[in-house]
């Protein structure tokens, strides 16, 4: 490591506290304070690697963000975004960990896929990507993907899901939960009671009556949360819940917690802003699964994570290409985009409000998933001798939402044209500036350690 | 009016000018040359991915009344799946200078996406749209109301009038029905008093917020509401029950029937002036009785023929507009 750019951040606020100067080297947190850091640079003057100062001053310093959902879309779907595309969008969005999930084509069920998967990542070098295993062979939903062997594997799987589709058959969901346990993994379910949800295509009710479009109800996805924290109980396992979605569903959590039940639950930025009613137009950037609720989920979504009953925020990151959007409701693909809006989102629903401090979100965005994920070096305190894995946000700056500008390589963002509040300044991977004066920076020599660092 | 997609869009001055419009075309309709000059030079293509050859008819012959070009354009067969776009359909209508499109489409919201997307400049027109809206079915149901009910009934054109204070009870399967929603909107926009009428596996969860009232009980709503029109929806034979997928909505056409059925007995429990509606195309026996469709209340045939005048009346509207000189053609 010695000889690349080191990193003196001028006054910034970690987790929105008093302000400090960090020092990123050999990448962890070398110093804090002025003193140290002067201290620290004298000592290493000789080795005469590169120092960039980055003026922090009004910036709030935060751990890499982790998001627990990701779809990268790769392989199989190169043409509504690459690893390469999506994990430069979550730079840009503050991510330094993301999971990728495993409905991609081919389905990542195997030791071979997880491994390509992760590769990729490393090799494009912008955050590190932790492949999701699938649950079921090809999310058959019938036959046990070979999770063991996905675990020992170079990715080092430890999150298993099935999502875009619900492990509904409750043996096989049982199977899971406690199949895991050997390697400390965890099942991250996408609750959907399929038959009551055959071709559901927004949330059922007022607005879906009027507009006559399949109801997708919330029992579907109450009754799976339900069902499915009864079974984590029953075998004593670990039980993730993705994207939920509606307020019956933040009460079931709730119970869960208060029996002890080891459940953690995850909402995404869309269900903390947007309702149904944006569904009027049949404008299908807003269908999404699940879909969008009413205003009164979006308050209890919002109450449940301000009250901890939700443990995570993670994007559903979903890409899709513009013919599968341009096209009738009905016919369109389900899914957002939202790596790069999802700290500002979280910002505007919960820190603007009052609900949340930035260590708030610090915690619902980075620590809280690392550790459902168990990705050690990720979501760390700001502190020395960790990680240098952070981001700088501007707090203050405010900016409207235009996809074609995004990272991503699609432009399915239901905020276009939406002003939100934060700035993704900088973001740092082990040290190594990833977004400066809020720009993507490649990778030096992003394929070079293709061949000789494999672990 | 730049579009009709919903007769949400309607309020009660322009349902009411539509309706004396229409009733202005149907009087030229009377003469023994029914076409009129209007729409000279004007093209109308009827898209229709969902067949309909009853309504594609009725929209081809009001344009040809009013001497527009018609095309016909059938996309039935391609799926609501990618590929055979909607995007690329509308967008070769629009290079043949399409000046209204009437749109018909198993998905609803088509034709508002069709609407808003700028990819063709013409009107477009909801022609049915999958289970949400077909207004021009609500608004001849209205013509076809106004015509026997309001003023003189039938004796002199009730023009400038609504359906203040007219109660009509719709019956059958309102939550796949596109007719039911047009019509609870439009008809309570024109004043009158809608009931619906449905198993409970046939009404819509949100129902609740619809300006209506919800029965599920026939009888007390035929004798104690006294309607002055009944409108029977059509069942589709994949809703029942015995074989379907999802379970059916209701065990057995026999049992629908008996519930839901408009038969002889029925029909008895209405006012002596109350009209029997059907969209059409009819199951008889099975929600309408040949009784029933056949009997002197039943104004089904002439809702057709109304149709036509209707469809004439939001053609012109869309397409002559205030600036045109045309309005003397219809005189
Ligand atoms: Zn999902």
């Amino acid at each position: 490591m010695s000889g690349s750019t080191r990193y003196v951040l001028r006054g910034v606020a970690p987790l929105g506290g008093d302000p400090v100067d960090l020092l990123l080297a050999d990448g962890v947190i070398a110093a804090a304070g002025r003193g140290d850091i002067q201290a620290a640079l004298d000592r290493d003057a000789a080795a005469g690697s590169p120092v960039v100062e980055v003026d922090g001053a009004g910036l709030v310093a935060l751990p890499g963000l982790v998001d627990l959902h990701t779809h990268l879309r790769e392989p199989g779907r190169e043409d509504a975004e690459t690893v390469g595309s999506g994990t430069r969008a979550a730079a840009l969005g503050g991510f330094t960990a993301v999971h990728a999930m495993a409905n991609t084509s081919p389905v990542a069920d195997t030791a071979g896929v997880v491994e390509q998967v992760w590769r990729l990542g490393r090799d494009a070098g912008w955050v590190d990507v932790h492949p999701v295993g699938a649950v079921s062979i090809g999310l058959d939903g019938e036959h046990l993907a070979e999770l063991g062997a996905m675990a020992a594997s170079a990715a080092r799987v430890r999150v298993f899901s099935d999502d875009g589709r619900c492990v509904h058959d409750p043996v096989l969901m049982r199977r899971a939960l406690e199949y895991v346990k050997a390697f400390d993994g965890v099942v991250a379910q996408h609750a959907q009671e399929p038959r009551l949800t055959v071709g559901a295509q927004m949330h059922e009710g007022v607005v879906s009556a009027e507009l006559g479009l399949t109801g997708w109800p919330a029992v579907a996805e109450e009754a799976i949360i339900a069902r499915d924290v009864l079974l984590a109980e029953h075998v004593g396992s670990r039980l993730h819940v993705c994207h939920l979605s509606t307020a019956g569903s933040v009460e079931l959590i709730r119970w869960a917690k208060s029996r002890g039940i080891d459940v953690t639950a995850e909402v995404t930025p869309h269900h903390l802003l947007l309702t149904d009613e944006l569904a009027r137009d049949y404008d299908p950037v807003y269908k999404v699964n699940p879909p969008l609720r009413t205003q009164a989920d979006v308050d209890a979504v919002r109450d449940g994570l301000a009250d901890g009953t939700i443990d995570i925020v993670a994007t559903d990151h979903a890409p899709h290409t513009r013919e599968d959007k341009d096209c009738e409701w009905a016919a369109a693909a389900m899914g957002m985009t939202g790596l790069e809006t999802a700290l500002s989102v979280v910002q505007e629903t919960m820190v603007e409000t009052g609900r949340m401090t930035w260590a708030d979100v610090a915690r619902v965005l980075s620590e809280a998933p690392a550790r459902i994920g168990r990705v050690t070096d990720h979501g760390r305190p700001l502190t020395v001798g960790e990680p240098a894995n952070l981001t700088l946000v501007d707090p203050a700056a405010r900016t409207t939402v235009v996809p074609e500008r995004q990272g991503t390589a699609s432009v399915n963002s239901p905020f276009r044209g939406r002003e939100l509040p934060g700035r993704v300044v900088a973001t740092f991977l082990r040290g190594r500036a990833t977004v400066l004066d809020g720009h993507a920076v490649p990778a030096p020599s992003a394929t070079a350690p293709a061949s000789g660092e494999v672990r | 009016m730049r579009h009709l997609l919903s007769t949400g869009d309607l309020d009660r001055d322009a349902a009411v000018l539509i309706l004396d419009t229409a009733a202005q075309m149907a009087a030229t309709q009377s003469r023994e040359i029914k076409k009129l000059p209007t729409l000279r030079g004007r093209t109308v293509v009827n898209l229709f991915f969902e067949d309909s050859t009853r309504t594609r008819i009725s929209f081809e012959t009001a344009a040809k009344r009013l001497s527009a070009d018609v095309i016909n354009f059938s996309a039935k067969g391609s799926s609501v799946s990618k590929g055979e776009s909607l995007k690329d359909t509308a967008l070769t209508l629009q290079a043949m200078g399409a000046d209204a499109v009437v749109i018909r489409h198993q998905a609803s919201g088509a034709p508002h996406v069709l609407a808003r997307s700028g990819w063709v400049d013409g009107a477009v027109v909801n022609a049915g749209d999958g289970t949400h809206q077909h207004p021009t079915q609500a608004l001849l149901d209205a013509y076809t109301i106004r015509r026997h009910l309001v003023g003189g009934a039938g004796a002199s054109d009730p023009a400038g009038r609504d359906l203040d204070g007219l109660h009509v009870a719709i019956v059958g399967d309102v939550l796949h029905s596109r007719v039911a929603r047009s019509n609870v909107q439009l008809l309570t926009t024109l004043g009158a008093r809608v009931t619906l009428v449905a198993p409970p596996t046939l009404v819509p969860v949100g129902v609740q917020q619809w300006p209506c009232d919800v029965s599920y009980h026939l009888d007390p709503v035929l004798a104690d509401g006294a309607p002055d029109a009944v409108m029977m929806l059509r069942v589709q034979r994949e809703r029942m029950g015995a074989g379907t997928s999802a379970g059916g909505f209701f065990p057995t056409p026999l049992e629908y029937t008996r519930n839901y059925g408009l038969d002889q007995r029925r029909l008895d429990l209405l006012p002596d002036h109350a009209v029997v509606m059907h969209p059409g195309p009819m199951n008889r026996g099975l929600e309408i009785s040949a009784d029933a469709a056949d009997s002197p209340r039943a104004v089904i045939v002439e809702q057709v023929a109304n149709g036509v005048a209707v469809r004439m009346a939001v053609l012109y509207l869309l397409l002559a507009g205030e600036t045109h000189e045309e309005r003397t053609g219809i005189a």
